[in-house]
């Protein structure tokens, strides 16, 4: 039975028709009362901008709060390889079900039947609305729509932009709220940062913000507050998300009532650039869409792994029948695209074994020499009539060709390790990508405190323990584009009475007061560490014992790490400078008090589930061959946490319910 | 990933807010791995500077990986460094020397008016784009994605054009302080694709009136926003702008 505190509200019916029906009945919202009718939109990434333009085309009154100097730097413009939809453009058996299939069972059997079949729903229109915005998707020589393969799928189903699927989207999203900006019908608030949300009478009526050029705290009134803030990777400090990135405004809201569902499911990515060295401040991503042509491998002798690692040995020297293609060898229906769970779980086996190519000794290849030359090269020498192409000729061909693909990220490559990767296969490893848990939310997006929203990666909903890719980009638009604008109107239909609440308001007043002392606290230790130098330790604390495998033991003991590391950042950090001006070290000591107790409930939680899924691997709990055994008898729920004070949290289960999908062992093989 | 250990003096423009005069401070840096970025680097000094209780250096940074657009360092007299097609982020200290002595320098325009040492005020940017670098389509308007066909060399030169990160290098880069590269990367994109047809002409007359009044100088083709550009946004889009402002202006639109 699920707690009864969750009411996920999923429409009745046959899952084809739920949203369907649910749109066609949900209450309406009169374009005179919408005038009237405040919405305040945090963050402005895919989700954030998509929801903020939308809803002032409707006509609502909107404002937009982004922490960047501008709404188009938010994250979302970082996302490299595409965007899935279920066109079946490529006529290769794609279809609504199947994306939706595809979807719940790349989650590993953790994510709610109903929202996905939605989001695979609306993914059509996400592409058609885009490409009408003016994003610039590639084209085949017919100058109709490209699409490449992603992992977890068998159809190629994912749009793309080279590798800057996510700035092109991005920027699209962004020009219509600018748009809108320019109307006077958003107001945007570039550099400010949600500091708290405001509750009066059980009901989110708006927040604190506070105004980073001049250190100003400001209130906003809104009859709904919308979370658009995305994941909290960052929490690893090491990891792909930007440096600003951060769990602060979701888990403000979580100590306002605000349940935070699967914190512990976060998503390593397998293809990350390896770590050079202690000054390391963020890690990059080499997009997935590389597995479509570049083959994973390690040395299959120990020998020459450790003489690779010595600087010994070429790789491009070891023979074909030296090469081990782990993935190829494991997974031979999916080969290096399968998920990207599965392949970072793989990545870390060869590597712990000792087959790690760098001198680290966490690395592994991604190799394009075989597709470029016999792929590629074919291709484009038969193209241009030569029957016998040398070796030279195949891969100066193929080489043309992989630069029209991925030359961005073959330049980013090189640019960062200093290696040329048309020459030397690619060196990678796994890295903190994604979070796939996030705050509670029912089908409305809505969380359990009324009014108070959260859509995009800032949720929990659609992608279980494992995110498949080019999905993230998919749901923050979908979200913004297509849920909320309907699914607002049923809370806001009931809203029409509501005057603005004036912010002299006492909730207001002590709200702001609370977001005043935190400050003033954090500049008055005036310790002797620096910000970083805690995040640096908390981070560490997550990787070791909270990262792509975990135990009961060290579980444990990261959390009693983590509550002393809380316990000395918040009587020996030094944060220098003053609250009352622009102050990079303060915003950040701000955002890395909320992930030192973040960490601790992502601990709890992966403590709590006795099962591995998706990207929560408890080694206690694998089958003979290392996958991850889940055990849905006992775990096939959302996890959801209440906080009642810091250190203590209730756990309200949401039982996931599968009537049309058969719940399987997820085989890749 | 062959490292090598670099001792380097930095001079960087510290300035307290927007009305302090500001001035260099020089630091020395000893032992900066060339494996580190420009960015990390600053980390490294950032971290000294606290634990010798001083104030660290404000900067604009955040996805450290090209494409924000965020990062805005003047470096050595060129915006985003010394070498060709990057972003400071993404600039290692492998591109310099040991012995470098290494000034840092805030993006200068009147329209980007300092926040905080070598932060700047880019707003202007965003007003550029509301006054038109868009296309008016609500959500949900929206035919089918293939319904129009676009031809595969203007759908690559519209992306070439879109791949502009909003930064500010050209303006920096620009003797005149001119937003004509930016601006015309917008307008280019929009003009090469059928959805931007029909606002075409509105869209330039408006976005460049926008460009003047923010206080932006005029282009004398002198290409060095092209040249300093990080995504190598082509001078050839502000030709394209000119002919559509033309054509617009004569049309009397």
């Amino acid at each position: 039975m699920s707690s009864s505190k969750l009411e996920s509200k999923i429409p009745e019916g046959s899952l084809e028709q739920k949203w369907t029906k649910y749109r066609s009945t949900v209450p309406l919202v009169n374009p005179a009362n919408k005038r009237s009718l405040e919405i305040i939109v945090v963050g402005s990434g895919l989700a954030g901008s998509s929801a903020a333009s939308t809803l002032a085309e409707l006509g609502y009154k909107v404002k937009v709060f982004c922490f960047q100097d501008s709404a188009r730097r938010a994250h979302s413009i970082a996302a490299q390889g595409g965007i899935n939809a279920a066109k079946n453009y490529q006529n290769d058996g794609d279809s609504v079900y199947r994306l939706f299939y595809d979807t719940i069972k790349g989650g590993d059997y953790r994510a709610r039947e109903a929202n996905v079949y939605r989001l695979a729903e609306v993914s059509a229109n996400i592409i058609d609305q885009s490409v009408a915005s003016g994003v610039p998707f590639a084209r085949e020589y017919g100058g109709l729509l490209s699409n490449r393969s992603f992992g977890g799928t068998q159809v190629q189903r994912t749009f793309y932009a080279a590798g800057q699927t996510g700035q092109q989207l991005l920027l699209g999203a962004y020009s219509g709220l600018q748009r809108q900006v320019g109307m006077g019908a958003v107001q945007m608030y570039a550099r400010h940062e949600m500091l708290e949300v405001v509750k009066i009478d059980g009901v989110c009526r708006g927040i604190i913000a506070r105004d980073l050029v001049t250190g100003k705290l400001e209130r906003h009134f809104g009859h709904a507050v919308l979370l658009c803030t995305g994941g909290y990777g960052n929490v690893f400090f090491l990891s792909t998300n930007a440096m600003g990135s951060n769990v602060t405004a979701a888990w403000k809201a979580h100590k306002k009532g605000a349940m935070f569902a699967n914190p512990c499911f976060t998503q390593i990515h397998p293809t990350c650039i390896p770590v050079s060295g202690d000054h390391q401040s963020k890690l990059t991503l080499m997009s997935e869409s590389l597995r479509n042509d570049g083959r994973i491998w390690v040395p299959k002798k120990l020998e020459d792994a450790k003489a690779i690692r010595e600087g010994k040995l070429n790789p491009n020297n070891i023979k074909e029948e030296d090469r081990d293609y782990y993935l190829e060898r494991r997974y031979p229906a999916f080969g290096n695209l399968v998920p990207r769970d599965v392949a970072s779980r793989a990545a870390k086996e060869r590597c712990d074994a000792g087959f790690g190519v760098n001198t680290t000794g966490e690395a592994v290849y991604l190799d394009f020499a075989f597709n470029m030359k016999y792929k590629y090269g074919k291709i484009e020498a038969t193209k241009k009539g030569i029957a016998n192409p040398t070796e030279a000729q195949l891969k100066e061909f193929g080489h043309e060709v992989v630069k029209e693909k991925y030359g961005n990220l073959f330049d980013m490559y090189k640019q960062i390790t200093g290696v040329d990767p048309y020459e030397n296969p690619m060196m990678i490893y796994p890295a903190v990508h994604y979070t796939m848990g996030g705050l509670w939310v029912d089908y409305n997006l809505m969380t359990n405190v009324p009014g108070l929203y959260a859509l995009g990666e800032a949720n929990f909903s659609d992608h279980g323990a494992n995110r498949l890719g080019a999905s993230a980009l998919m749901q923050g638009l979908a979200d913004g584009y297509f849920v909320i604008p309907y699914t607002i109107g049923a809370y806001l239909s009931n809203e029409i009475r509501t005057k603005a609440i004036s912010t002299d308001h006492p909730a207001f007043v002590e709200a702001e007061k609370s977001v005043a002392d935190t400050i003033n606290k954090l500049i008055g230790i005036k310790g002797t560490k620096s910000v970083d130098y805690y995040h640096k330790r908390l981070g560490k604390i997550m990787w070791d014992n909270c990262g792509m495998a975990r135990n009961e033991a060290g579980l444990k003991k990261a959390i009693e790490e983590i509550r002393a590391l809380r316990s000395e950042f918040w009587s020996n950090v030094r944060v220098t400078g003053a609250a009352d001006e622009f102050n990079p070290e303060l915003e950040k000591a701000g955002r890395v008090a909320d992930f030192l107790e973040l960490g601790e409930l992502m601990c709890l939680d992966a403590l709590q589930r006795n099962e591995s899924c998706g990207g929560h691997f408890r080694e206690e709990y694998q089958t003979e061959e290392g996958e991850a055994k889940r055990d849905d008898e006992n775990f096939k729920y959302v996890a959801a946490w209440e906080m009642k004070e810091l250190g203590n949290w209730e756990l309200h289960k949401e039982d996931l319910v599968y009537e049309n999908i058969k719940i399987a062992q997820r085989s890749y093989k | 990933m062959s490292e090598k250990l670099l001792n380097l003096t930095l001079k960087v423009w510290r300035q307290r807010n927007s009305k302090d005069k500001g001035g260099f401070e020089t630091y020395a840096m000893k032992g900066v791995s060339t494996d580190m970025s420009f960015l990390e680097m600053f980390d490294v000094l950032n971290e000294q500077l606290i634990n010798e209780g001083k104030d660290p250096v404000a900067f604009d940074h955040d996805c450290r990986e090209g494409i924000c657009g965020m990062c805005s360092m003047f470096i050595n007299g060129r915006p985003h460094g010394p070498k060709q097609a990057v972003t400071t982020c993404q600039l290692h200290m492998r591109s310099f020397n040991d012995g470098d002595t290494i000034t840092v320098e805030p993006w200068r325009a009147k329209p980007f008016p300092v926040i905080k040492d070598l932060v700047v005020d880019r707003s202007s940017f965003d007003r550029i784009i509301s006054a038109g670098g868009f296309i008016s389509v609500n959500t949900g308007n929206a035919q089918d994605a293939n319904a129009i066909p676009i031809s595969k060399e203007d759908a690559d030169e519209s992306f070439a054009a879109a791949a502009c990160i909003g930064c500010g290098a050209c303006v920096a880069a620009c003797k005149n302080a001119s937003a004509m590269l930016f601006v015309s990367a917008k307008v280019s994109q929009l003009a090469l694709l059928p959805q931007g047809q029909p606002e075409r002409d509105q869209r330039v007359l408006n976005m460049v009136a926008q460009m003047d009044s923010e206080g932006f100088g005029s282009c004398t083709n002198t290409g060095a926003c092209s040249a300093e550009c990080p995504k190598e946004i082509s001078l050839s889009n502000i030709a394209r702008m000119n002919r559509d402002y033309f054509g617009a202006s004569i049309a009397g639109k």
